[in-house]
């Protein structure tokens, strides 16, 4: 107990949010997850770099709820959990930011952060004829993203399909970052960004990250994965090759680790 | 939010207020507005067309003549609240009328042929209606099926069912209970007789306009027709949303078949075959996106309205029947288009 609170400065020692052991999945023949492991530690940035087929979604999704493993334990703060759905991730408080986004085009902005969760009215007309609390929804959805630290959506009454590229992903990382999630998984946050809105997310990684917020965060883009990652977690044919550093290794060592022509 | 653009390079056109400001035309700020408002459109519509129909005849304008065109609409209007629930889910029911003469023939013959209280008669006319409404759904869920094809089917199969049950003659309203017929009774309001049907009607537009735009089943019935992958990445039971769109579907459904029977003072198994595609057009003419997730069942009323409104006005005119159906066939494809343009806003 004591111990753990003395070396509670070192990476190695804390105890992880998400920790994942011997993770399986095989679809039919084909291994998807052939033993994974991973550990994800409060505040940090990891990155999950694969080829394709290397078994990062497959990861993610066992991760998120989105597939259920055929072996392998899945804990969150310690605690072993089974996930079944994506429902049962979000309520252990893992969010995900889809690739395509899951943001519905013609709600307005608080309407997409408060989706599947809205509030009713307090009083009769709330309890009895189920009203939704649209301005306090508004209101909350405001603050939240004052907290966050996302300056670039201003009206939350906006629809979302009038934003740019860049404020979409915005408002998808804001909904997984808000009320109260411990872990925000982002799949492949920038693939569809220019150089601006990119440098716009990947600065709203470092912003969650800094205030305490774990994130996962799958590439394909070297740079951006070196930029912003902490660890980052190398996949290759459905195995994890190696877990390396930014500063310990060069982006040319992690090609060479993903693609099996080096070891780490 | 510019403590990192240092790392890239200068920035020197536009700055990030460009994404808030729009590069205005005339043209498009209307688009806007239409976008943000899909009644708006039919509206403006509907206007139109009474204000010019009034100056072409003087008899259009008359309130008995309004009065006729609201219960002319009553039941079609009815089913536009039905189909505007599924069309807002990115769905089409093409079995709404044959559901509703069903519902409307059990009605008739469980209170008439079966001497069955008419109170219970309705009972067992909304049991048909949510019946048909979950046939529907759990097509479309369980076996995903196109919400088309599964109606196409249903459709023939409910025509059947109406004709096998009965037999196919029809009921008349003078041998049934006061309170089947109680729908086309009419009462004054000022100069204006209006009908309790037409009353039925607006109430179910109040009930239902309510429950879309400040529930969070609405706010979900829309997000399920926007993008019903997101909607499920989101937490929301879409199947579940849908098989409760269907059901709803069938109520109303149920309500419109009372309706019917108090319109034309019978329950015919033979009324009612284009309502179905009536039903259609109300609802696209009233601005709701056939793609789904967008529109509002004001505009349906409204769309009900305009068709009312151009069969009148045109007899009114003097025109033949055919003509009615060819302006009712050039309003739906200027309906789409103005739908087409405005879905283009700002991208």
């Amino acid at each position: 107990m004591t111990s753990t609170e003395l070396e509670s400065g070192t990476t190695e020692t804390r105890q992880p949010i998400l920790k994942a052991r011997n993770l399986v999945k095989t679809f039919g023949k084909v291994v998807g997850l052939d033993g994974v492991s991973l550990d994800l530690y409060p505040g940090e940035v990891l990155a999950i770099i694969g080829d394709n087929g290397a078994g990062k979604s497959t990861l993610i999704k066992c991760l998120t709820g989105a597939e259920v493993p055929d072996s392998g334990e899945l804990h969150v703060s310690g605690k072993q959990v089974h996930f079944k759905r994506p429902q049962d991730a979000r309520a252990h408080g893992i969010e995900t930011v889809y690739q395509n986004l899951a943001v519905s085009p013609a709600l307005d902005v608080a309407s997409n952060l408060f989706l599947g969760r809205e509030e009713r009215l307090q009083g009769p007309l709330g309890k009895v004829f189920r009203v939704l609390d649209t301005k306090g929804m508004r209101r909350k959805a405001k603050e939240e993203l004052t907290r966050l630290g996302i300056s670039t959506l201003q009206d939350v009454t906006v629809p979302v399909e009038n934003l740019s590229g860049g404020q979409r992903q915005a408002v998808a990382v804001a909904r997984a970052a808000a009320f109260g999630s411990k872990v925000v998984v982002l799949d492949e946050p920038t693939a569809a960004l220019g150089v601006r809105e990119s440098n716009q997310v990947l600065q709203l990684v470092r912003d969650l990250r800094d205030r305490g917020l774990p994130v996962i965060l799958i590439s394909h883009n070297m740079p951006h994965v070196f930029d912003v990652a902490d660890r980052i977690h190398i996949q290759r044919l459905g195995k994890c090759a190696a877990t390396i550093t930014p500063t310990s290794h060069s982006m040319t060592d992690a090609v060479a680790i993903m693609t099996g022509a080096a070891t780490a | 939010m510019t403590k990192q653009q240092t790392a890239g390079p200068p920035v020197t056109g536009p700055d990030l207020a460009e994404e808030f400001l729009d590069r205005q035309t005339p043209l498009s700020r209307i688009r806007n507005v239409l976008h943000r408002y899909p009644a708006l459109s039919p509206a403006i519509v509907l206007l139109v067309a009474v204000v010019v129909f009034g100056l072409l005849n003087d008899r259009f304008l008359r309130f008995e003549n309004l009065s006729l065109i609201t219960q002319q609409v009553s039941v079609v209007g009815t089913l536009a609240i039905a189909q505007t629930l599924i069309i807002l889910t990115a769905g089409i029911d093409l079995s709404v009328g044959a559901v509703m003469i069903l519902s409307s023939m059990v009605v008739a013959q469980l209170a008439v042929n079966n001497g069955i209280p008419a109170p219970v008669a309705l009972l067992g006319g909304l049991v048909v209606g949510l019946a048909a409404g979950a046939a529907n759904g759990f097509l479309v869920t369980r076996f995903r099926l196109p919400p088309f094809i599964v109606t196409l089917g249903t459709l023939n199969i409910f025509i059947a069912l109406t004709l096998l049950y009965s037999g196919g003659s029809t009921v008349r309203g003078s041998s049934m209970p006061g309170l089947l017929t109680w729908m086309g009774s009419t009462f004054p309001v000022g100069p204006v007789r209006i009908s309790t049907g037409v009353v039925m009607m607006l109430l179910l537009y109040v009930a239902i306009a309510f429950i879309l735009g400040k529930t969070a089943w609405g706010r979900r019935v829309y997000a399920v027709g926007d993008d019903k992958e997101a909607a499920r990445l989101a937490g929301i039971p879409v199947n579940r949303v849908l098989m409760s769109v269907y059901l709803a579907a069938g109520a109303v459904l149920a309500v419109g078949a009372w309706i019917q029977i108090g319109r034309t003072n019978a329950a015919s198994p033979n009324a009612g075959v284009d309502l179905n595609l009536d039903s259609i057009t109300a609802v696209v003419i009233g601005g709701t996106s056939l793609f789904g997730g967008r529109g509002s069942v004001w505009g349906s009323l409204l769309g009900a309205l305009i068709v009312g409104v151009f069969r009148n006005g045109l007899s009114l005119a003097g025109l033949d029947v055919l003509f009615q159906t060819l302006a009712v066939g050039v309003l739906i494809i200027i309906a789409v288009s103005i739908d087409q343009w405005i879905r283009k806003v700002k991208s």
